[in-house]
């Protein structure tokens, strides 16, 4: 056994998934609140990510880890422009509630 | 079973449980701090798997940055929770049956025995960071500066969707007042010169 300890790649891997599935699950359950739908959006990102890096770990890979950086990066500025988008976008309703941003169903 | 192993049940069991509570609790404020907590125990974890680098950075990026926008946005905007929740009980069956399948999907084609193998030795040697600075700066050179150009247009994008001119408050033109000329500010009148009269004898 190495300093790595007994933890296999399976086990990262379905930590990633169940993460991922409670973030669809948020999706489905918090439907009306933007605020907590860009919330469960940074958790399906963090369960891709954990996942890139077991891979890397464990295949030896470094680009895995180059690839979680630049999601790191686009997810920042995901979370900037869409908090902005949130902010202008109440200032102009008075609300954030999914169901009343109907206008472009024509 | 190791030390590690234990460190790894005990951290997801705080990653879920957290997690859990992201989409289920009434607050937005109690979501974003524990998503803050999912954050910090994923930088436990990912520095379990020896990415000290990416861990760092996931704490000072996300915990430090993101998150603060996260709760700045949420405690600005006075949002009536109550509306916002409607739905929630009659939509979460099919978002736990939906995550129930996906789950099982995913687990059945990770084949959690067929990936038993145990982790090699670590590639970066002594340094995480030094390993992955080694492949960024040279092999994901442009890339890497593809990234910086993103950031930049995302600090301009995010400052011009969100700035206004307020048209009662008076404010400053910091671009007419480098570009003001001392003729702007001063009127040199030309006169004639008067002659005093002479005084008559």
């Amino acid at each position: 056994m190495n300093a790595f300890g007994d933890i296999t790649l399976a086990h990262y891997i379905v930590l990633g998934a169940i993460l991922f599935c409670i973030a669809v699950a948020g999706f489905f359950i918090n439907r009306k609140n933007v605020i907590l739908l860009l919330m469960c959006i940074e958790l399906m990102l963090l369960a891709v990510n954990t996942n890139f890096v077991a891979f890397s770990r464990f295949l030896g890979d470094v680009s895995g880890q180059v690839f979680v950086f630049f999601i790191l990066t686009v997810a920042a500025a995901e979370a900037a422009i869409g908090l902005a988008i949130l902010v202008v976008l109440f200032r102009n309703r008075a609300t954030i509630n999914v169901s009343e941003l109907d206008d472009l169903k024509g | 079973m190791s030390i590690s192993l234990i460190l790894f049940y005990v951290f997801s069991a705080v990653l879920i449980a957290s997690a859990l509570g992201v989409i289920g609790v009434k607050n937005s404020v109690h979501a974003a701090l524990l998503l803050v907590l999912c954050f910090f125990t994923s930088a436990a974890l990912w520095l379990l798997l020896q990415a000290e680098f990416l861990a760092i950075a996931l704490v000072l990026v996300y915990v430090g940055a993101v998150m603060v926008l996260f709760l700045f946005v949420v405690m600005m905007l006075d949002v009536k929770t109550e509306p916002l929740r409607e739905g929630f009980i009659r939509y979460l069956p099919v978002g736990v049956v939906v995550a129930l399948v996906m789950l099982g999907e995913m687990v059945g084609l990770i084949g959690v025995k067929a990936m038993r193998f145990p982790a090699p030795p670590d590639p970066g040697g002594a340094s995480n960071t030094a390993w992955l600075g080694n492949a960024l700066f040279s092999q994901f050179l442009l890339p890497f500066e593809i990234a910086a150009v993103i950031l930049t247009v995302a600090v301009i994008a995010a400052v011009m969707l969100t700035l206004r001119h307020r048209t009662n408050t008076k404010q400053q033109n910091p671009s007419a007042q480098v570009a003001v000329q001392a003729r702007d500010r001063i009127r040199i009148v030309k006169m004639a010169s008067s002659v005093r009269p002479e005084a008559s004898p």
